[in-house]
């Protein structure tokens, strides 16, 4: 029963993967190459790479990618749905307590705790892609050589733009992309 | 809650489209898409505060999946409830689904491709300009309390974070316990309603 094993698969890899994005990585390779032998580590590897050319959390793209490969159309929406499974109870559980509870002094607390946590996670997170944009790697030490100085004004000039007019974030997004493209084509260095 | 002028079907529309929408444009993982779904829904929309919005995403990151599957299934549970969840959770999930089943038939051929590789390039410049917006937006609401111990919190979870690498459950779990420490300590002693120092 190859869709009752992939469900299973991406249940696990859903249930066990806490703190988003990479955290998946290590238990998708398991249940994908170590344990089920579906894709080889070569195959794997490109599903990363895929996964940071294309939208959506790695995991479901991985669900996406691996299913479509063992069990097509059928296969994909089998084990994207086993993926998200546990996030959906587990996560509808903590809406339910949190809209119920949150007047309590206790999750009030709580709360006040964790908002400015949830403002430091996400801005290391940010400073990562940042330095993936602007010098090709997430962590530093960084060497003046790795610097891409057309990201760099891009970057300055968009982040100008968007403070002060606020635009829609795709469109900001689809901006960067399409100047980008254009400049590479008319020759200037990138 | 949304206007009551709005009708169901509508609602469940708006709420489909606007996930289906952040989903299929936010390249680069969980993380991106948060950033985004805070500017749709509580900048544009206004169906959702600032601080609830900072609570969604706290729920979101102690629960385990993707960020964007479990703060899509929370802004939908907040704005309509179970249908509402449901209806987020289909729009975030079926981009990459309906993408990566087409892409997995034609990777090969594209991988290499010159256009593609500077595309992606320059989307990805886009994408940090637009969540370091959004940090620069949430840190000032932080920071505008004038409160000591949330701007310390943050100092603190950036470092704990950023540079020491903790566990992201861990430094949640301990900003929770500080936060209800902050909040209870003063009520135990007997005290006038919280008012934190900086007593970490």
């Amino acid at each position: 029963m190859i869709y009752w094993q992939l469900f299973w698969s991406f249940i696990q890899i859903g249930l066990f993967s806490f703190g988003g994005g990479y955290a998946a990585l290590p238990l998708i390779q398991k249940q994908v190459v170590t344990v089920h032998g579906w894709l080889t580590i070569q195959e794997f590897s490109d599903v990363v790479t895929i996964s940071q050319m294309t939208p959506g959390p790695i995991s479901l793209n991985a669900a996406s990618f691996v299913g479509t490969r063992i069990g097509g159309v059928a296969g994909a929406v089998v084990a994207t749905v086993g993926n998200v499974l546990p996030s959906l109870i587990i996560v509808l559980t903590l809406a339910w307590f949190y809209f119920r509870y949150r007047s309590l002094k206790v999750m009030q607390g709580a709360l006040y705790g964790l908002r400015p946590a949830v403002v430091a996670l996400i801005a290391s997170a940010g400073l990562a892609i940042l330095f993936l944009a602007l010098f090709g790697k997430a962590e530093l030490p960084i060497s003046s050589a790795d610097i891409s100085w057309f990201a760099v004004i891009m970057f300055v000039l968009a982040f100008i733009y968007v403070r002060i007019k606020k635009p829609n974030p795709i469109i900001i997004i689809a901006l960067s992309g399409g100047i980008t493209v254009l400049l590479g084509l008319i020759g200037i260095p990138i | 809650m949304p206007e009551k002028k709005i009708s169901k079907a509508a609602l469940y529309w708006k709420l489909f489209s606007s996930t289906f929408i952040l989903s299929a444009f936010t390249v680069g993982g969980g993380y991106v898409i948060v950033p985004l779904m805070r500017k749709t829904f509580v900048e544009k929309l206004h169906w959702i505060e600032e601080n609830e919005m900072m609570d969604l995403i706290a729920i979101a990151q102690s629960a385990p999946g993707p960020i964007a599957v479990n703060t899509s299934i929370l802004v939908g549970y907040k704005i309509a409830h179970v249908p509402g969840a449901l209806i987020t959770l289909l729009g975030t999930i079926l981009p990459p689904l309906i993408i990566l089943t087409l892409l997995s038939y034609v990777y090969s051929a594209i991988k290499d491709n010159r256009i593609v590789k500077t595309l992606f390039f320059g989307m990805g410049i886009g994408v940090a300009v637009v969540i370091l917006d959004a940090v620069t937006s949430m840190a000032t609401t932080i920071i505008g309390t004038k409160k000591i111990l949330p701007i310390i919190l943050m100092v603190l979870a950036f470092i704990a974070t950023y540079i020491l690498k903790w566990n992201i459950v861990l430094i949640i779990i301990s900003c929770a316990i500080i936060g209800i420490i902050a909040t209870m300590l003063p009520l135990v002693c007997k005290k006038n309603p919280p008012k934190e120092g900086g007593n970490t």
